[in-house]
């Protein structure tokens, strides 16, 4: 698959702090990749060298197989995780305005604009100043601004903060339809089940390096441990709790149900698979419940980084 | 390039369309004019008052001196005798003139006095000594048996004509012109740089704290940026002071208009005889000539070429390093510590160019009209009095090495700056950002 953007092996030190050690990602074409990392790790100033806000010290960047140059800006849609639009400034003026800059004829940028403003129902805050409106509603604005110039690449950092669940869901509907249409698209968040919602790919990024990346199925798959949630009728829960234990191990029991069901999670050992562990229980009991625990991206961040500390 | 001329266009517009701008660019040559309008009609009023003298003349050589005019009115109470005069001027006139009679006019001159309730105005008293040396001048020339007329005859009015060694024709006209001029220009650049100096710092701060800057220079290159905004704001602020100058010269024209040649003489407190008016006519007459001879002589071309580039030069310099001030802190309150080094220059070479004026070229002067970040100011205000050619061309060239300079590195702060949140930088951590 092609990639849209390749970041290979940057380096980016501020005076004697390092910021970015190496790191190298590759966004494949027409996906959602998931920038994930706790505060400081570097994906901001990773994102401002897409950006070419600041220059990285040593390394390349592609985007669409080409060197990132100046001409790229309006391959680029920028939504930062610090927001904010000129104030006394009116909505339509400010929006055609940062059009503009990214290289959008004035007509062309009116047309779009308006559709945007349309599609959200914002058309009669055109005349008003950024300050008459709420932090929801220049947020809105500030999506339109970044998405307006259809822009290959999108970079969004943090989308869904400062808007309320109706608007969140809006923004993320949006942002999973502008993948369908085609725009690859950066997603750097804290809420993991965000990006357990949308994303196709993820790079975790810890103290500077790159710990981990790929697709989101695969480190998953990666990250499994072998533990199976299982669900027996049984009359003596008590009795089959303790033959199970004598062949595997149990990590906890799940509930103490109030109904005739026990529930286990059993972690199987390297040499044990799911039929062995399926086909004891059957001897026992009647299945009820059978699940393998995949990880969630949660749990992945926190062991990843944990493991790399 | 098309996107330096969105900025500028913006910041210009940004700038002109805020209600402060339009009240100040409004409002200021108004409030001026009144100020102007007020003084005048105060004057007016305060001399619309009547004072009324009242004069005991014992030596009864006076009683035709004192004439009544708009402003004055004496009233003869010699009959009163000085205790009954004293008494009457205490409850109805300002003050009782007291002359004595004396065979001798040296020992009369000296025993004349004034009493009055309150201190006498100044310009009353000296009005009042004037008649009375007049008077007494002319009694003691009669007395001599000399000829009046003859004695009017020998006075004369010298004007020394002044001139450098090569040909040029000064006058002391001629030196306030220069001072006027240079003086003019240098606070001219002096006002305009604190001005949209601090105007471009708001702005940058601005950005900063609506946290717009990250887009902005997601699209365009930060010295874009600096640049388009330091050219907005001196664009903006070049219209505010053409409008000034344009409705302030309107309105000045219309106010005297108005009030007519009378402002000029209201302000004129000295009493006006005709051989006084005559005098003042003639050398104002010939002053005319020389202002006009003056203003010829002077180095316009030069003045106005090198206005525009220490104006150009000064405003960038200082303006590049009020936006890297903008750009190093959070809010305007934490700008205190970098303004002092940038205000001591600019308020150095306004002290400096005053003094200047008087002693153009000493060394002084040619030490701070080459020191670029006050030459602007100063060299300004020697050009007027004639600078030699190679002291302009190496103060222009430093003005130019020093804008480049520090440009660059205003540039490299701003670039840092408009990213960094949270603490106040120290000037440790400015230089540190050069290097990054």
């Amino acid at each position: 698959m092609k990639n849209i953007l390749t970041v290979e092996n940057v380096y980016k030190n501020y005076g004697s702090f390092t910021a970015l050690n190496n790191v190298s990602i590759a966004v494949p074409e027409g996906s959602i990749f998931g920038l994930l990392g706790p505060n400081g790790a570097g994906k901001t100033s990773l994102i401002r060298i897409i950006n070419q806000i600041t220059l990285p010290d040593s390394g390349h960047i592609f985007l669409d197989g080409e060197k990132l140059k100046q001409n790229h800006i309006k391959d680029i849609g920028y939504l930062p995780e610090e927001r904010g639009l000129y104030k006394s400034m009116k909505v339509g003026e400010q929006a055609l305005y940062l059009a503009q800059l990214k290289g959008m004829s004035k007509i062309e940028a009116k047309k779009k604009l308006l559709y945007w403003f349309d599609k959200f129902e914002i058309r009669d805050w055109w005349n008003k100043k950024i300050q008459e409106l709420s932090k929801g509603m220049a947020q809105k604005v500030q999506f339109i601004v970044t998405v307006m110039h259809e822009p290959k690449l999108l970079i969004f950092d943090e989308p869904f903060s400062g808007f309320d669940p109706i608007n969140a869901n809006l923004i993320k509907d949006e942002i999973l339809k502008l993948r369908d249409d085609g725009a690859s698209i950066i997603f750097s968040t804290h809420r993991m089940e965000s990006v357990e919602e949308m994303c196709d790919y993820i790079a975790l990024i810890n103290k500077s390096n790159k710990i981990l990346d790929g697709k989101l199925s695969d480190i998953k798959h990666q990250f499994k441990e072998n533990k199976f949630e299982v669900g027996l009728l049984s009359t003596n829960k008590e009795d089959l709790y303790n033959q199970i234990k004598s062949k595997f191990s149990i990590e906890n029991s799940v509930s103490n149900s109030f109904n005739a069901d026990l529930r286990v999670l059993v972690s199987l050992k390297e040499h044990e698979t799911s039929t062995d562990l399926i086909r004891f229980l059957n001897s026992k009991a009647q299945i009820t419940h059978f699940t393998e625990i995949i990880p969630s991206a949660n749990d992945i961040f926190l062991k990843a980084v944990a493991t790399n500390e | 390039m098309n996107k330096l001329k969105l900025i500028i266009k913006r910041e210009f517009y940004a700038k002109v369309k805020n209600k402060s701008f339009i009240v100040m660019t409004v409002l200021s040559p108004l409030l001026m004019v009144g100020l102007f309008a007020l003084i005048i009609f105060l004057n007016e009023k305060n001399s619309e008052e009547v004072r009324t003298i009242a004069f005991v003349d014992e030596s009864h050589e006076f009683s035709t001196t004192f004439t009544d005019s708009n402003t004055t009115k004496y009233i003869d109470l010699t009959a009163l005798g000085i205790e009954g005069a004293k008494d009457k001027a205490k409850e109805f006139y300002y003050g009782l003139l007291y002359i004595p009679k004396s065979d001798s006019l040296s020992v009369l001159s000296k025993g004349i006095s004034f009493y009055s309730k309150d201190v006498p105005s100044l310009n009353l008293l000296s009005s009042i000594e004037n008649k009375l040396e007049k008077k007494i001048r002319n009694l003691k020339i009669e007395q001599l048996h000399i000829d009046v007329s003859k004695i009017k005859a020998t006075e004369t009015v010298v004007n020394i004509a002044t001139e450098n060694f090569i040909g040029e024709k000064s006058s002391k006209i001629g030196s306030v012109l220069r001072m006027a001029a240079g003086g003019g220009f240098g606070y001219l650049i002096f006002m305009f740089i604190i001005i949209y100096g601090t105007s471009v710092m708001r702005s940058v701060i601005e950005e900063k704290t609506s946290r717009i800057i990250e887009i902005i220079i997601s699209s365009v290159k930060p010295f874009e940026l600096m640049l388009g905004k330091i050219t907005g704001n001196a664009l903006a602020g070049i219209l505010q002071f053409i409008i000034w100058m344009i409705s302030a010269g309107l309105l000045l024209y219309v106010i005297t208009y108005i009030f007519g040649p009378e402002v000029a003489q209201s302000s004129n407190t000295m009493p006006i005889t005709p051989d006084v008016v005559q005098q003042v006519q003639e050398t104002t007459g010939n002053n005319l000539q020389l202002v006009l001879q003056e203003i010829k002589n002077l180095p316009i071309l030069t003045m106005f070429f090198s206005f525009i580039i220490y104006f150009l030069g000064g405003y960038l310099i200082y303006s590049s390093i009020y936006a890297a001030i903008g750009a190093a802190v959070d809010s305007e309150t934490d700008t205190q510590q970098f303004m002092m080094p940038v205000l001591m220059p600019l308020m150095i070479a306004i002290y400096v160019g005053f003094s200047v004026i008087e002693n153009p070229h000493g060394p002084i002067a040619l030490g701070f009209s080459l020191f670029p970040l006050t030459s602007p100011i100063v060299m300004l205000m020697r050009i007027p009095f004639g600078v030699p050619w190679w002291q302009i061309v190496v103060s222009m060239l430093l003005l130019v090495i020093t804008f480049i300079a520090i440009v660059w590195f205003a540039a490299k702060i701003y670039r840092v700056g408009i990213l960094m949140y949270g603490k106040k930088p120290t000037y440790k951590e400015l230089y540190k950002w050069l290097k990054y």
